[in-house]
């Protein structure tokens, strides 16, 4: 065409055709959801601690495995109890003059989800450790290690926090291992990161793409109390392992063992489920326990299927829990606590 | 021809007899079917079984001979009516005449004719009055490898033109070489992710240096390199001002410096995706890319060809689209909260596809044509690419977020944006392949071509798996996983990457006239290909797994642990990518670095004229 042998006209073309679309896709909706989104009502802003955790998590560049978007399909209800919503993201502003916003929603999973990870894992002496040496704690894990968060001293000044490292991690190292204030600041980022509650639940968006129910397997009765399909060492690899360790035997120091534990081979598995579902601190030498049921919004039979592979593991030998004698458990607890 | 009798149409009669006697003896098998019932257990004892079968043995033996003596029967009739018609013809050809049998001869001349063994060469010896022919190889020695076509002796370009792009691409293989280092290095790190722990070499920090480097670091300053060649060469003039080409040399590598060395400090931008340099380091770039739109708009501008080649309209619709995304990605007016995702899936988008692809299209559509010498397919095919790139292209970036919370009618526009990418991929490579037509016997005997094939074929596949991978179904299951690392390198590396060598192995022998050597650019080509397959395939299986397993429900780190196999072949994979690299690296400097070459004849001439002897001028030209 003729009109396309100007050169100029043949570029303004091709531009305008261009900068409209990028209006339509990018600029009007980008600032559309900008007028339109809101922090929700029971979101509470950064701390100053957990702002400058967060420009350590952009420093090192921690988006590049870690993803912190619940997606609105079915397997993504491991990382949170919802899907993230954009009022979720509105509080993320342009982080100073040199940057722009770190909204970190992320485009890979080399390592799980972090949306919801202060609910999921709040314990300081967790992520500490596992930010010092993430094999410590995760055999398998491939997360680069970040010793140099860390500071090597004799003695500890009142506020700082040691970290307890297992030999075959320390390369003999004689000090002690404190958390300098970078990964102190990091890991308050980290506990930062919940789902704020949504109260208005017609306006949830569902989780799609459920799987379709496991055909039950014949003779799989309750006596044994296992739910057909319900596998008790997978439940218990994604919200125990990374603390109680595969082996069952924690780490000593910051999570109890619990191969041989009192709690966990007791007949009456009342205490058992409280702890699983509510969590427990009763002795300062070990790290706080969050509530892993509360969290995952676990059912009776998960729990029943987690803790009946814990009393049947690793040498413990206790009877199994049906689904239902844990239901009654979780029942009297909400009573009691008055939920 | 009317004495001969129309030979009729004799329904071949050896069928008719296989088909009435094979008839008639299956016909007899229904008599046989009416076999009396056996107790089955008696049948299946062995005894009986085998004096059944020596019983069938003879019988069979009578079935055959019978066939055979049927056939031999009805063939006898058959050939009976044959000699019948021989006598008939003979006792016609008896009743002819003279004149007709001379017609006879004359026509069995005509069909025995040959053509004698000079008719298209002619009768006089050969002679070389032109020049023609070169490169006689009168040893004829068997290679381990089989030659390539050289480049011809064109005239000189430009050396200030040839320095410019020279530097570009030297540089260019510089990054290269530099950011696929740190790319082998980061997929060490998934295997053994202890082999170092230093800050400043943290995979988080790493992996963006990586990417920064050879995109705008190798892609970027090898397209504007070639883009200097081919933006004047397809207009007929010269370029605008090669003093502006060389600050956009200085700021770009400037910029890919700083902003390397500050992302290993920890300066980022906040964790976009290919936007990790803070904006004055991208400003940088940013200023080096605006002086080259100044210059290629200038040249295309001063054209003396009446209309503009479809290559310059791709390539500088690439860098004035370049800069508009540059722009809208790093102003912050509209990027609060999800505004910064919506612009992110945006810039990373048109970064791959309205950058690198645009601008090497226009490359391809230079370089192509012009290694294949023949004209590219069609002209119209390339213009309805370059629209329907720019109208579907630009829709598509959300598709980096379905899922998120990003508005579901912004992720559905993307997703059908994805599936109208069908038009431009396809009539591009319809375009490319076709124009090989009738040349697909020259790639075997080019170095350059094969580059191109690969390219193309890419193309296609790479882009149209970025298609499948924006359907709802399959984003489920690859979204996150490996599966994206191994499109994004199909891509940038099977598409972007063998598109530039294919280029650069083109131009650069036609500037400095040195060749590199063939047995090394094919070890590139192949170490390239094969590690490119070896990279790839392993994590679009391990990828499409992953997702599976996530989609079960099963433990996270039991996904981590399944990788690692696959983890390690995409390391083996990388390794011969890097290495080819290097081998790429070697073969630029065999074509750039001055060879100190002794030109026999010139010396030899010298020499004469030392020993006293008068050299006489044949042909009254300087020898």
């Amino acid at each position: 065409m003729e009109y396309f042998n100007d050169h100029k006209k043949l570029f303004i073309t091709a531009f305008a055709l261009f900068f409209f679309l990028t209006m339509m896709v990018a600029i009007l909706p980008a600032l559309n959801n900008q007028k339109n989104n809101k922090p929700l009502p029971g979101s509470e802003p950064l701390t100053a601690d957990a702002t400058a955790g967060k420009a350590v998590y952009v420093k090192n560049g921690c988006v590049a495995c870690h993803t912190q978007q619940v997606r609105n399909v079915e397997m993504d209800k491991v990382w949170g109890s919802r899907p993230g919503i954009a009022a979720d993201y509105a509080g993320n502003e342009r982080t100073d003059f040199w940057r722009n916003t770190a909204t970190l929603m992320g485009t890979e999973r080399t390592g799980p989800d972090l949306a919801n990870i202060g609910v999921r894992q709040p314990s300081v002496d967790w992520h500490l450790l596992h930010l010092y040496q993430p094999r410590a704690v995760v055999g398998q894990s491939i997360m680069p290690a970040y010793p140099f968060l860390f500071e090597v001293k004799n003695e500890i000044q009142p506020g700082e926090t040691e970290i307890t490292v297992p030999d075959e991690f320390r390369k003999g190292i004689k000090g002690k291992i404190v958390a300098s204030k970078e990964a102190m600041q990091l890991v308050a980022y980290l506990q930062s990161l919940k789902q704020t509650k949504l109260y208005d639940t017609a306006s949830i968006p569902k989780f799609l793409y459920k799987k379709k129910p496991e055909l039950a397997k014949a003779g799989s009765g309750t006596a044994e109390g296992v739910e057909a399909g319900l596998d008790g060492a997978a439940l218990y690899s994604t919200h125990c392992q990374s603390c109680h360790q595969a082996n069952g035997m924690g780490l000593p120091g910051a999570f109890p063992a619990l191969k041989g534990s009192k709690i966990v081979l007791d007949d009456n598995p009342e205490l058992l489920v409280d702890i699983v579902m509510n969590g427990y601190d009763p002795r300062p030498e070990y790290a706080v326990m969050p509530g892993v049921g509360q969290a995952a919004n676990l059912t009776a039979e998960e729990i029943s299927a987690i803790i009946n592979h814990e009393r049947t593991s690793w040498d413990n030998n206790a009877r199994k829990v049906p689904p239902a004698e844990v239901k009654k458990i979780m029942e009297m607890l909400a009573k009691n606590k008055g939920i | 021809m009317d004495i001969l009798p129309s030979s009729h149409p004799v329904l071949p009669v050896k069928y008719f007899r296989i088909i009435f006697v094979t008839g008639f003896t299956l016909g007899a098998n229904s008599v046989a079917a009416q076999t009396t019932e056996v107790q089955p257990a008696l049948l299946s004892q062995p005894g009986i079984i085998i004096t059944i079968l020596l019983l069938l043995i003879p019988l069979l033996a009578a079935l055959v001979l019978f066939v055979v003596k049927m056939n031999r029967m009805v063939g006898r009739v058959g050939s009976r009516k044959d000699r019948d018609e021989a006598r008939r013809f003979a006792a016609y050809l008896q009743t002819l005449n003279a004149e007709q049998i001379t017609e006879l001869e004359q026509r069995r001349n005509v069909l025995n004719y040959q053509v004698p063994p000079n008719e298209l060469s002619g009768t006089l010896t050969p002679a070389d009055k032109r020049g023609l022919l070169s490169n006689i190889n009168e040893k004829a020695n068997i290679r381990f490898i089989a030659e390539k076509k050289k480049s011809l002796n064109r005239p000189q370009i430009d050396p200030a033109l040839s320095k410019l792009i020279l530097w570009f691409l030297g540089t260019a293989t510089f990054w290269l070489v530099f950011g696929t280092t740190v790319g082998e290095y980061l997929g060490i790190k998934f295997v053994a992710p202890d082999v170092d722990q230093f800050s400043w070499l943290s995979f988080g920090r790493l992996r963006p240096v990586h990417t920064n480097a050879v995109f705008w670091g190798w892609s970027s300053l090898a397209m504007l390199g070639l883009g200097y060649y081919v933006v004047p060469r397809v207009g007929n003039n010269a370029i605008a001002s090669i003093k502006m080409g060389w600050w956009t040399l200085v700021l770009i590598n400037s910029a890919v410096v700083l902003g390397s060395l500050a992302l290993m400090a920890g300066i980022n931008n906040g964790g976009g995706e290919y936007r990790e340099y803070i904006w004055p380091i991208q400003l940088l770039f940013g200023i080096g890319v605006i002086i080259t739109l100044v210059n290629y708009l200038t040249t295309v501008a001063r054209r003396t060809t009446h209309e503009i080649y479809v290559s310059n309209w791709y390539i500088v619709a690439a860098v004035i689209f370049a800069i508009t995304i540059s722009i809208v990605a790093y102003v912050p007016v509209w990027q609060n909260g999800l505004g910064e995702t919506i612009i992110q899936g945006y810039y990373m988008h048109q970064g791959v596809g309205m950058w690198f692809m645009l601008f090497t299209l226009g490359l391809v559509y230079y370089f192509l044509p012009q290694q294949l010498n023949k004209p590219i397919f069609s002209y119209s095919l390339g213009i309805l690419a370059f629209w329907s790139q720019i109208l579907f292209y630009t829709l598509i970036g959300t598709h980096h977020f379905v899922f998120s919370a990003i508005p579901w009618s912004l992720q559905t526009v993307a997703i059908v944006g994805s599936a109208g990418m069908a038009i431009p991929v396809i009539s591009g490579t319809t375009n490319f392949l076709m124009t090989f037509r009738g040349s697909w016997h020259k790639v075997s005997g080019s170095y350059t071509l094969p580059f191109f094939l690969v390219g193309i074929i890419f193309y296609f596949t790479g882009s149209l798996q970025g298609t499948a991978e924006a359907f709802r179904y399959t984003n489920l299951i690859w979204h996150f996983t490996d599966f994206t690392v191994a499109h994004s390198h199909l891509t940038m590396y099977g598409i972007i990457a063998f598109f530039l060598w294919g280029c650069i192995y083109a131009i650069v022998p036609r500037i400095t006239r040195q060749e590199p050597p063939q047995a090394t650019v094919g070890i590139h080509f192949w170490m390239a290909f094969a590690g490119l397959m070896f990279y790839t395939i392993p994590l679009m299986y391990g990828g499409t797994l992953k997702g599976l397993m996530w989609m079960d429900g099963k433990p996270f780190i039991d996904s981590v642990v399944m990788m690692f196999p696959y983890w390690l072949w995409r390391a083996i994979g990388g390794t011969l990518m890097w290495v080819s690299h290097l081998i790429f690296a070697y073969n630029m400097y065999k074509m750039i670095a001055d060879r100190r070459a002794v030109n026999i004849n010139a010396v030899a001439i010298d020499e004469l004229s030392k020993k006293d002897y008068e050299l006489v001028d044949f042909n009254d030209k300087k020898p």
